[in-house]
């Protein structure tokens, strides 16, 4: 027990696991070239193990920790030292609040890493959004349109439909059979029908991977399908595009979403970035991008928003502009980016519940080391002021003879 | 030969000579003259007025600038040195002494030269290439490097031919610049510098005319009846000109040469008409196709013609009334632009850093001199040296912020310039605490070694360029980028000072336990301090980030680059504490964390992954390995028995840190 206890509080584990620390970071930061930098963060800092095995095999060995192991390992290791050691003196108070702030910090990323959820609101120059889009997830969207006013809309993520061979859901009387699922697609014409490729997941940052299933809807009176769901027949740019590359084999029908009628109600299938609706509306006013004179370097960007919340009210105008977000319902609202020739904003939009942990680990941090680091200072210049017999310059004359 | 006998018998400190008192000051004095020398702007000797040309402030990359600016900043892109050396023959054929006579042709003035002279200018040696594979290419002698226009004009359009489908496809990212061959890279480049000079050659008037004044004299005498006519047939409803109107046709006429010189000119040197509207400068042919619509030419416009038909004609006395009217003109409207410009103008001939550079240089000699004769003399020249380097080097900083308006480090450029401001900081520092000329010699060379490498990424353009929109924060450059660079500065001042410890205790018998000693004290404070502004700085970059886009860590090369530091701190720090190294530990484990630095600092811009990387480095790439091997071999020497350690060796001579606290006696390798 007790030599557990030695090894989860010895410096020396601390002083490994740094060293692992470093390695993984450096590896981590090499293989974004490759790898991109979604991949690298699943891979390498977001887990346990980091996996290899020849290409082309499924054959895998774990060959260094991850993230989540190397963390978990000095968080124990900080926690256990320092109440194997704690001792409440001005002497140790440095390091006390240091190593408080890093837990804190440590902590702090994990819940941000298991809670925050990122995403997209891309608004026209006066449009509005109530929504906000995934930029990496999907969903399958099924509509219920009988009403004529409002749509029922049930929505399954993306990662239900990968994982799982028959969706039900109590709204809906039916279940969805999903028959196969293209993580990335590409669309091909075979004859007069648009089929979907599967494709290589593509990583670089900037990269999106296109989704695209075939499912069959199965009732108890039989079943209608398979249709063929994916993004590209949902989104206006993913459209445009097709309709770019088949250029004259282009029919507007080819792209149409597929539905069925059951029990008096008619339903269309639509597969869409995963939306995170909101209890408010925001207005594009106007997107302005800025450019030094003479260059095409950006200067700024900024886009004015009217925020609309009937709930409460509200009825403001906001301007988000670079460095400058809006922080507003548990989320923030950064500029992110902007639509082609300026025609519209593209907001991030993150809820993080734990943001603000870092900048009190940082204050804890900081003022850990000046404490600690300036103890020393003072006591080294004093010694030295006091005891100048002691220490004289290093190489004089004086002190090489004192040296034999 | 007993060393350590014979500087025993040296150590009875003889009384100071007079000359060894003054010698130190006069030195200094010396350097400070030399200095102040050069901070007049270089007095051309002919008969025109250049440097009063070279403060007329411009706009170009989205900043106003003295000409100056343009013409250092275009030099050092083609040529990669301010100046031009007059000859008439290529340098390579120059012999030593012709070459070291040879006139040195300031930048403005080859500017000139190149936007009114052009067929002279076309003879100057002022392309850099290189790449071999680009001289074969284009038949150039390969035991040259340096090529005029009128050698490489025949070649452009093949050049062009190579060049344009690699820049379209660059610009439909097919293919990242870092994937490109040397050779394609290459063709780029002179392209690129081809272009630059053409632009530059239509800056000032358009090519092929004998009097531009005159030129415009027509052009405005056809202006007046032009617009009339082409007036009057648009309200009888005639779709179609009448090109057989002779007005139109001269209008016409001109519309398409300036069309051509719009697109061709460089700098924007015609300032706005309506100087509320400050930033709406022009090039000249923008500016004389905005005269074929209103029917007016700027006064700029034709203070220009007159100072580039003086210039082209060789009459200084034209030259310089028409550079002194068009001053008076400017100063009433745009003086504060004048201003700036002459302020630019003084810090271009001022050359801070550059000078820093011979100064730290000496101080360093001087430093090492000191562990030879031992003599206090040797040292206060080096420290009076060093503190006069650091006084030029703080100006210089100061100057640039005062000029840009920016906090002092904005790009890698300016890193590098603070990175060797902030070491040598530490070093006075160190060297006040300990008088060895340790702190001294390592605050020289970083410093020397710091500036060489601002002056090398100087030569990729203009230093102060706009900055993108999410870095146009002076708050986060001014506290996050300040305090990493700081973070730098201070573990390359830990790594540098291991190195004294591992070369002067290995290769000499310098290394006495006092200095050893010493060393290991400077290198823990040291290191305290690199772990403090590298994870404060660290800390701050990820609550910017969170700032900017929402998320505080996110991997990012850059950001990663940062934490390795950090981590690389806390691990030494840790080591140390836990007595898994001593000292000779501590120096290897320091050596090392001037690669992990390097990387940080230049290995993550090398992956060209990541938002914030500036730019692929072919060169830095090659040193940056030479750099991390020589660590290697340090960090191999460290661990080296000490009975090949020259300061060690001899039973007698003491070990290193036998006198320290009882955790830290004895001298085992890393391990304890």
């Amino acid at each position: 027990m007790s030599n557990i206890l030695n090894f989860f509080t010895s410096l020396r584990l601390t002083v490994a696991c740094l060293a692992l620390a470093l390695g993984l970071v450096f590896i981590g930061t090499l293989a974004q070239v490759k790898l991109g930098l979604y991949v690298v963060q699943d891979q390498f800092f977001n887990s346990y193990l980091i996996w290899w095995g020849p290409a082309g095999s499924n054959f895998k060995i774990p060959v260094y920790p991850g993230g989540y192991l190397i963390g978990g390992v000095l968080l124990i290791n900080l926690i256990a030292a320092h109440i194997k050691r704690f001792e409440l003196s001005r002497k140790k108070i440095g390091i006390f609040v240091i190593h408080a702030g890093l837990i804190l910090l440590l902590v702090g990323q994990l819940v941000t890493q298991l809670f925050q959820v990122e995403s997209f609101m891309t608004i026209e120059e006066g449009g509005s959004r109530n929504y906000s889009e995934s930029g990496r997830m999907s969903e399958l969207a099924v509509i219920d349109k009988t009403d004529p006013q409002t749509d029922l809309v049930v929505a399954i993520p993306q990662p239900i439909l990968q994982h799982r061979k028959e969706v039900a859901a109590k709204s809906l009387p039916f279940k969805i059979k999903v028959d196969s699922f293209y993580d990335h697609s590409i669309p091909e014409l075979a004859g007069s029908k648009l089929l979907f490729k599967q494709e290589a997941l593509r990583t670089s940052m900037n990269a999106r991977n296109i989704p695209a299933a075939s499912v069959t809807i199965e009732t108890d009176s039989g079943n209608f399908g398979p249709f063929t769901v994916s993004n590209w027949l949902s989104e206006d740019q993913l459209v445009s595009d097709i309709a770019t590359s088949f250029e004259s084999r282009f029919a507007p029908n080819l792209v149409a979403p597929p539905s069925f009628k059951y029990k008096g109600h008619e339903y269309q299938l639509f597969m869409r970035p995963i939306r995170y609706y909101k209890p408010f509306t925001m207005q594009l006013m106007h997107f302005a991008h800025d450019r030094y004179m003479g260059t095409e370097i950006a200067k700024n960007f900024s886009s004015r928003i009217k925020l609309l919340r009937p709930e409460t009210g509200e009825n403001r105008e906001v301007l988000i502009y670079m460095n400058n977000p809006l922080r507003y319902w548990g989320e923030t609202y950064y500029q992110g980016s902007f639509l082609p020739n300026d025609a519209g904003t593209v907001l991030q939009v993150v809820r993080n519940p734990s943001w603000l942990t870092p900048y009190i680990a940082c204050a804890l941090v900081g003022a850990g080391l000046v404490i600690q680091f300036m103890s020393h200072l003072i006591k080294f210049a004093r010694k030295r002021s006091a005891g100048s017999a002691g220490f004289q310059p290093a190489v004089s004359p004086v002190s090489r003879q004192a040296a034999h | 030969m007993n060393k350590t006998k014979d500087r025993k018998n040296s150590a009875s400190k003889p009384p100071e000579k007079s000359w060894q008192r003054w010698f130190p000051w006069a030195v200094t004095i010396i350097m400070a003259l030399w200095v102040i020398s050069g901070m007049k702007t270089e007095k051309s000797k002919s008969a025109f007025q250049i440097d009063e040309f070279a403060k007329i402030p411009v706009l170009l990359g989205g900043r106003i600038q003295p000409f100056d600016s343009v013409a250092r900043n275009a030099l050092l892109m083609l040529r990669g040195k301010s100046r031009v050396i007059v000859a008439d023959r290529p340098q390579e054929e120059l012999g030593f002494l012709e070459l070291s006579k040879a006139k040195q042709m300031p930048a403005i003035e080859w500017l000139l030269e190149v936007m009114t002279r052009p067929e002279d200018a076309e003879k100057r040696y002022v392309f850099r290439i290189d790449n071999l594979e680009v001289l074969n290419d284009l038949k150039l002698p390969e035991n040259r490097k340096y090529f005029s226009f009128a050698e490489l004009k025949e070649g452009w359009a093949e050049v062009k031919k190579q060049a344009d489908p690699l820049n379209e496809k660059l610009q439909r990212k097919e293919v990242e610049e870092k994937q490109l061959t040397a050779f394609q890279r290459g063709i780029l480049r002179l392209n690129t510098q081809l272009g630059l000079y053409f632009q530059l050659e239509n800056s000032l008037r358009p090519q092929n005319v004998s009097s531009f004044t005159e030129e415009l004299q027509v052009f405005q005498q056809s202006l007046a009846p032009g617009l009339a006519a082409l007036q009057k047939m648009q309200m009888n409803g005639e779709m179609q000109p009448d090109v057989e109107n002779g007005s139109v046709q001269a209008v016409a006429r001109f519309f398409h040469r300036y069309q051509v010189l719009e697109q061709a000119a460089y700098p924007l040197i015609i300032p706005p008409d309506d100087p509320a509207k400050r930033d709406h400068w022009l090039n000249i042919g923008a500016s004389l196709m905005a005269s074929i619509r209103s029917a007016q030419i700027s006064p700029a416009v034709w203070a220009y013609a007159k100072m580039a038909d003086a210039y082209g004609d060789n009459k200084s006395e034209d030259f310089n009334s028409a550079v002194t009217e068009y001053r008076n003109w400017l100063s009433g409207p745009f003086a504060s632009e004048m201003r700036k410009t002459a302020k630019e103008d003084f810090f271009n001939a001022y050359e801070p850093f550059i000078k820093s550079i011979s100064i730290y240089l000496l101080a360093f000699l001087f430093g090492c001199a000191f562990w030879i004769n031992w003599s206090p003399w040797t040292r206060r020249t080096a420290f009076y040296l060093l503190l006069l380097g650091i006084v030029l080097h703080t100006s210089g900083l100061i100057f640039r912020m005062y000029i840009a308006g920016r906090p002092p480090v904005t790009n890698l450029y300016s890193s590098a310039i603070f990175v060797g401001w902030g070491a040598g900081i530490l070093g006075i520092i160190l060297e006040r605490i300990w008088k060895d000329g340790i702190g001294g010699v390592t605050a020289a060379a970083v410093g020397v070694v710091t500036l060489i490498i601002a002056h090398n990424l100087s030569l990729s353009g203009d230093t102060m360029e706009m900055l993108q929109a999410v870095l146009d924060t002076n708050i986060w450059l001014a506290t996050h980028v300040v305090v990493i660079t700081l973070g730098y500065s201070s573990m390359f001042v830990a790594g540098f000072l291991a190195m004294l410890y591992i070369v002067r205790g290995f290769f000499t018998t310098t290394l006495l336990p006092g200095a050893a000693k010493a060393l290991s004290r400077m290198v823990y404070g040291i290191v305290c301090f690199a772990t403090l502004f590298s994870f404060v700085g660290t800390i701050l970059g990820g609550i910017w980030a969170d700032q900017s886009w929402g998320r505080f860590w996110g991997w990012d090369p850059k950001e990663n680059g940062a934490l390795i530091i950090v981590i690389w701190c806390a691990l030494i720090l840790h080591a140390r504490w836990g007595g898994l190294v001593r000292e000779r530990g501590l120096m290897a484990l320091c050596i090392f964390g001037n690669i992990v630095t390097a990387f940080s600092w230049f290995g993550v811009n090398m992956l060209g992954v990541g938002l914030h990387s500036y730019g692929w480095m072919d060169q830095a790439f090659k040193w940056l390995m030479a750099f991390d091997f020589s660590q290697l071999v340090l960090i191999g020497i460290a661990l080296m028995p000490l009975r090949y350690w020259k300061s060690f060796k001899s039973p007698s001579a003491p070990r290193p840190a036998a006198a320290a606290s009882p955790g830290l006696t004895g001298a085992k390798p890393i391990t304890a």
